[in-house]
Formats: structure tokens, sequence, C-alpha cells
């Protein structure tokens, strides 16, 4: 199975050939690196940038503007706060342009902490991109999610923020990317670009990869059980079905685990039936409290069943300090932790009703 | 025998074909056509600040004093959809563009009333905020510097495309504060990936209340492309037959050799910042409406009684898009999400347009 960003590469393979991409670009993005995470080896249309974010996204809006594909990388989201009123312009171009033009770019961005990266390599960033009104963001926490959220990224018209969960990147995935081949070793000899001299002269071998979109704003319930509501994506979301898998194990508690993978638009009606169900509610992630995506969710569900809830909800987040401090005594304990997802996820099942 | 009479002849009399300025010329008729879209725009900009008083409309930002460069900028640009024609990328003070390129007066009233009608925003932005695409007008941004680290993506398409087709991207001098006029600089020279993109700068002198010569050391901004290997020039702006060369110098550049050019036209600012300074005319600076005239005067190509007719023409034309826009509907909140999304075949809660948050 492909690593979850093998799949990106692929999916970016795919949309070179049959989704129109014309560029895909960005620091270190094209050869001989093929992007600092190898996300874009081999690439025919990965060309490198100067080191200059603010040109990356503007030369992205110029190319779709006139007429082009383009999916630009920002190296890591921590350095994407310099471009954030460019964000605002991409976001707000059609409405303000009386819906003249489309926005059609992808910009992909690896986000999260978990690769010890300390202060400019770890921040999470779905709480600046979701306020972004006129992009639609994205998290995969799976390869064949990351494959099938990128390829409805790329077709979708509109500006789309593709939140890469750097933590996640080379975990392998359990479901087969439609054409990958079954063998891992074999998959990677045909799309890793080799270490050393042997690079200049390689050249990849696709495999022949399908079509498979995940609709945006279409969510993904990923265990299901009766005594709460947990929704999360990106990093945080296997923690929470190894939390469930072990409190159903140990204690018989059962969740609705749900996968977001699409932050916006959010899938609303997935997360509001299994609350009717459940009558509890914890969203998860790694960003910090103040002011987190997840307490839009909670603003909803309090707003709009209040009545319906039998607990009170909440929401698991990361400390609100400046940054993550690269001693591990500063991560694990600024983000949240498996043994904080299963104390959350547990009082959420068991708080008195 | 009297000697035979030697005053003017019929040949003498007729005014003169063409207008000097130092060793630059343009024929009498263009100088008549850019002499009109000059005084179209200034009344077009003097309208639109009374507007901005009377009630009629709130803010009000433009470019009084920068018509000669950009009428001769909008007259240059070819018009059309799609990379085989030129895009622009401009910023708030070039009325005088989309009026050399044919846009009627009544569109940029309708930004400036925010009407329903207005084609560039349906009231949505400020005036001058403009948005064609049928024209290759890339929607316009208050934020001064954006345009310059856009131009890059639609000139690089361009090139890829191979016809002729050139970016002309343009700001004030206060924009090249910003890191993105160096990012369009950089961008656009590349070795070996060289980009038509002609680089635009009005040098008016201020960024609002604050003058240039206290924030540049440098004594011109071309200089700065100096680095990039990317040639320029500095144009007197208030002169209509030196932009018009200089422009074309530019146009001719970028089209046939692919690669950018730099002019910095020296220019006014004869009513402010905009509105939130009071939009008062300015007394000491240059009037290029004014100077032209006098030329055209001073050297017979028009009369005192046509420039009059082209200022009356030009006064009455814009009255009557005035007339007419307080006829025409206003948005409504029904028009709040419309055009935030395209349509997507992926997308499987906004299929169409936004229509809100998630149901």
């Amino acid at each position: 199975m492909a690593t979850l960003v093998q799949a990106v590469r692929l999916a970016l393979h795919y949309g070179e050939e049959h989704l129109g991409v014309t560029d895909v670009f960005g620091e270190d993005v094209g050869p001989p690196l093929g992007g600092v995470f190898t996300a874009t080896q081999g690439l025919k249309t990965a060309w490198n940038s100067p080191l200059d974010e603010r040109g990356i996204i503007g030369t992205a809006m110029g190319i779709a503007y006139a007429g082009g594909r383009p999916v630009c990388e920002i190296q890591f989201c921590d350095y994407g706060f310099n471009i954030i009123d460019l964000m605002k312009v991409a976001g707000n171009q059609r409405w303000s342009g009386a819906g003249q033009f489309p926005m059609p770019i992808v910009l992909m961005t690896p986000s999260g902490s978990g690769i010890r990266g300390s202060l400019y390599h770890s921040h999470s960033f779905e709480g600046w991109a979701t306020r972004l009104a006129g992009w639609k963001i994205v998290m995969p926490s799976t390869a064949l999610d990351a494959y099938g959220l990128m390829l409805s990224a790329i077709l979708d018209p509109n500006p789309v923020m593709v939140l890469l969960p750097k933590a996640l990147l080379r975990v392998r995935g359990e479901q087969q990317i439609p054409g990958e081949p079954e063998n891992e070793d074999e998959l990677k000899e045909m799309i890793d670009a080799p270490v050393g001299a042997a690079r200049a002269a390689w050249t990849p071998k696709w495999p022949d990869v399908k079509p498979y979109f995940v609709p945006l704003g279409q969510g993904n319930r990923v265990r299901e059980g009766t005594h709460a509501t947990v929704v999360s994506y990106g990093r945080m979301l296997p923690l929470c079905t190894q939390a469930a898998d072990q409190l159903a194990a140990e204690q018989g508690l059962t969740f609705d685990v749900i996968d977001l993978r699409s932050l916006f638009p959010y899938d609303w009606p997935l997360i509001r039936d299994s609350i009717l169900k459940t009558g509890r509610f914890l969203v998860v992630n790694e960003d910090t409290e103040v002011t987190n995506f997840g307490e839009h969710l909670l603003r909803r569900v309090i707003e709009e069943l209040f009545y319906d809830l039998i607990a009170k909800p909440r929401v698991l987040f990361g400390k609100h300090v400046p940054g993550i401090g690269l001693n591990q005594a500063y991560e694990t304990n600024e983000v949240p932790q498996l043994a904080d997802v299963l104390v959350a996820m547990r009082d959420a099942a068991t708080e008195a009703a | 025998m009297p000697t035979a009479f030697r005053g003017p002849t019929a040949a003498t009399l007729a005014p003169p074909a063409e207008l000097w300025s130092r060793d630059e010329m343009l024929p009498a008729a263009r100088c008549r056509e850019l002499h009109r879209l000059m005084v179209r725009c200034r009344r077009l900009e003097e309208r639109c600040i009374k507007m901005s008083k009377s009630g009629e409309a709130y803010f009000w930002v433009g470019g009084p004093g920068e018509e000669a460069f950009n009428t001769c900028l909008g007259m240059q640009l070819r018009r059309g959809e799609g990379p085989a024609y030129d895009y622009v990328h401009l910023h708030y003070r070039n009325p005088g563009v989309l009026l050399g390129m044919g846009m009627p007066v009544l569109d940029h009233v309708r930004q400036m009333a925010m009407t329903l009608t207005d084609p560039h925003s349906m009231g949505r932005n400020f005036v001058c905020h403009y948005s064609k695409r049928d024209w290759n007008v890339i929607p316009v941004t208050s934020v001064i510097e954006v345009q310059y680290v856009m131009a890059p993506g639609t000139a690089l398409m361009q090139k890829r495309s191979g016809g002729d087709g050139v970016t002309a991207v343009i700001g004030g001098d206060a924009g090249t504060h910003e890191g993105d006029f160096a990012s369009c600089m950089i961008w656009s020279s590349r070795p070996g990936f060289e980009l038509p993109v002609l680089i635009l700068v009005t040098n008016n002198g201020w960024g609002i209340s604050t003058a240039s010569e206290t924030q540049h050391a440098e004594k011109s901004i071309v200089d700065r492309g100096k680095a990039f290997g990317i040639p320029g020039e500095v144009v007197d702006g208030n002169d209509p037959i030196a932009s018009w060369h200089a422009l074309s110098r530019g146009f001719r550049h970028c089209r046939t050799r692919r690669k950018p050019y730099m002019i910095e036209a020296r220019v006014s600012r004869l009513h402010g910042h905009s509105s939130s300074s009071g939009a008062a005319r300015v007394p000491d600076e240059d009037d290029c409406v004014a100077m032209f005239e006098k030329k055209l005067l001073d050297r017979e190509l028009m009369t005192k009684e046509e420039i009059e007719r082209v200022h009356t023409e030009a006064i009455n034309e814009i009255e009557e898009a005035v007339r007419q826009v307080h006829t025409e509907p206003r948005p409504t909140a029904a028009d709040v999400y419309t055009h935030t999304y395209a349509p997507s075949p992926v997308d499987s809660v906004y299929p169409e347009d936004y229509t809100g948050l998630p149901a």
C-alpha cells in the first residue's frame, strides 16, 4: 500500500494526465528533490520556484486567471503566515468580481506537529484556513483519502487548501488506491526517486492509477458506536480510532468516530445525526485553544442540538502557547497525546447524564 | 508693380498634422482622441468625488492627475480574453486605463453607485476596483501591492502559449515599498524563464500622507530593475506624447523579446489620496489635462471652442450615466452569498454556489 505522501504524488500524477494540472510548483518541488517530503518527485509539470511564498501563491493565482490549473506547495504551513492576505484575495476574488473569474488553485501544505519540528515546522493551520471564506479546506488522515481528496481539490474550480498531516506522511495506507500495485516495494521501485547519483537519470514508472474522488464536504464514520460522537481529522484521527478500539475492548464503551476529511465545507448531517443518536460530542484536534476550529463545531452543536445533548459537549485541543517546543517534554505536553484522547473520550462517554 | 502677397496660404493656415514633445511626436488625430479620453476621465473623477460628498455614494478613490499615462496605457493594451491577449493587473487609480480600453462611463458610475448592475463587482467593491474577464482585467483589490505578485502567473501562461500577449501590471510608488514588487522583478527575470511583464509604476510622490522622499532612498524606482537586468525608463507621466512612446517601447520589448520592462511615470495627485482625505483639489501640482490643452491650443491643433465642446459632451455623458444609475436596482439580502463558489462536480455541500453554513 502507498504511504500518504506517495498517494499525494500519485494523485498529482493523475491530475497531470487526466485533470489538466498545468503546474506543480513551490520551493524544492521540482527536481532534484521533488519536495522536502517527496510529494512531487518525478512529476512532469513540477518546477522549483524562488524561495518566496508570496510569489508562489501569487503566481498560482495568475496561472489560474490565464486558464491554467496549478497546484502549489507551501513547504510548511508555518511559512504561510506571510501570505494570509493573498489567501484572502484568492478566496474573495470571485465574490468581489461578481463571479467572473474562477480560481482553480490547489495549495497543499504540511500541517501540524509530530516530527519534532520545533516552533516553525509544527503549527496547525486550520484555525486560520477555515476563516478564509471562499476557500475549501481538506485534511486527509489516510493515504486513500489523500488520493481522493487531492483529485477532488484539483477538479474543483475553486481555491482548495490541502492540509497534509506531516506526522502521517510516511504512514502506509490500509486500503488500496485504485490501480496501485499491491506490492509496496514494487510501488517504491516505480515512483520513489533513488538517493544519490542515480537520481539525475531517473524517471518514474507510473502505475495506471484510476479516478477516485472523495467528495468535498463528505466525512467518513470510521468507527460506529453508541456512547459518544467523536469528530477529528488529520493526525489526531488515528489516535481517536486507537482510543475507541481500546475503550471498546477494555471498558465496553463504543464511539462514532467521524473523520471529517473536509473541514470546509464540513459534513454537518453526519455530525448531527450521530449526536442525535449518542447525545454526546467531543471534537479533537491539535491546534491551539484560542480560537480553535473545533469551537465553531461546538458552537453549532450547542445552538442547534442543545436539547438533544445529555452531557456537556467538549473540545480537546493543543495548549495556547506561542509555539511547539523542541524538547519532547514540550511537544508531548502541548499537543494531545493518546493518553489525553483516551481520557477525553472516556469522560465524554461516561459523564453522568 | 506690387509685390506678390506673401501672407498665410491655405497650406500654412491648416492645423499641423502632428504634435511634438521634445523629439517625439503623435499625429493630431491621436492627440485629439487622447484629449477626449483624458477629459472624460477627469470629469468622471470629479463627478464621482461629488457623489461621495453628496450622499449618492460612499467612498471615492481614483487617479486625477494620471489621465495622460493611463489613457495611453489603455489604448495600447490588446483587449480580449485569454493568453493571446494582454492581461492587465491594475490598482485603484486607473479609470483612464479602462476608458482607454473602451469602458463606458456608465459602468464606472454603476460601481461608484453600488448598483446590482455594476458589472465589475455587483456593488460589492469600491469604485475603480474593476474586474472584466472578457478584457483580461484581473479583479482589482484595495491591497496596494498584490497585483505585482500575480502578474508573473498570467505572463507565464502567455509565454507558454507562444503568442505575443503581454501582462501589464501597475501600482503606485508606495506600493513598491512592499516585497511583492521585488517578487515581481524576481519571478519575471528568472534566468531562462524570463516573462513578458510590463512593470509599471505611477509615482505620484505620496503614500496617503507620507511623502515618498522621506521613505525612498533610491533616486528612481526603475533603478531597482537594473539589478535583475530589467531595462526601464522614467517618463513624465503628465506628458501624453512622452507616455505614449514610453509605453510603446515597453510593449514592443515585452511582445518581441518576451522579457520584462519597467516604466516609472512621474504623475500628479490632484485630489489627494481619496475621499478619506477630503478629495479637495490640490493647487500646486501639474495638471496634465490643462497642460495638454495649452499645448493643443498653442500649436493650433484645437480651438478653445472645440476643447470646451469636449468638456460639455463629457459632462453631459456622465450626468446621463448618473441619472440612469439612480433608476437601476440595488443589491439585496438575496445577493449576499452569490458568486462565492463556481459550480463543482465534486462538492457534496455546494455543488452550485455557496448557500451559507453547511446544512
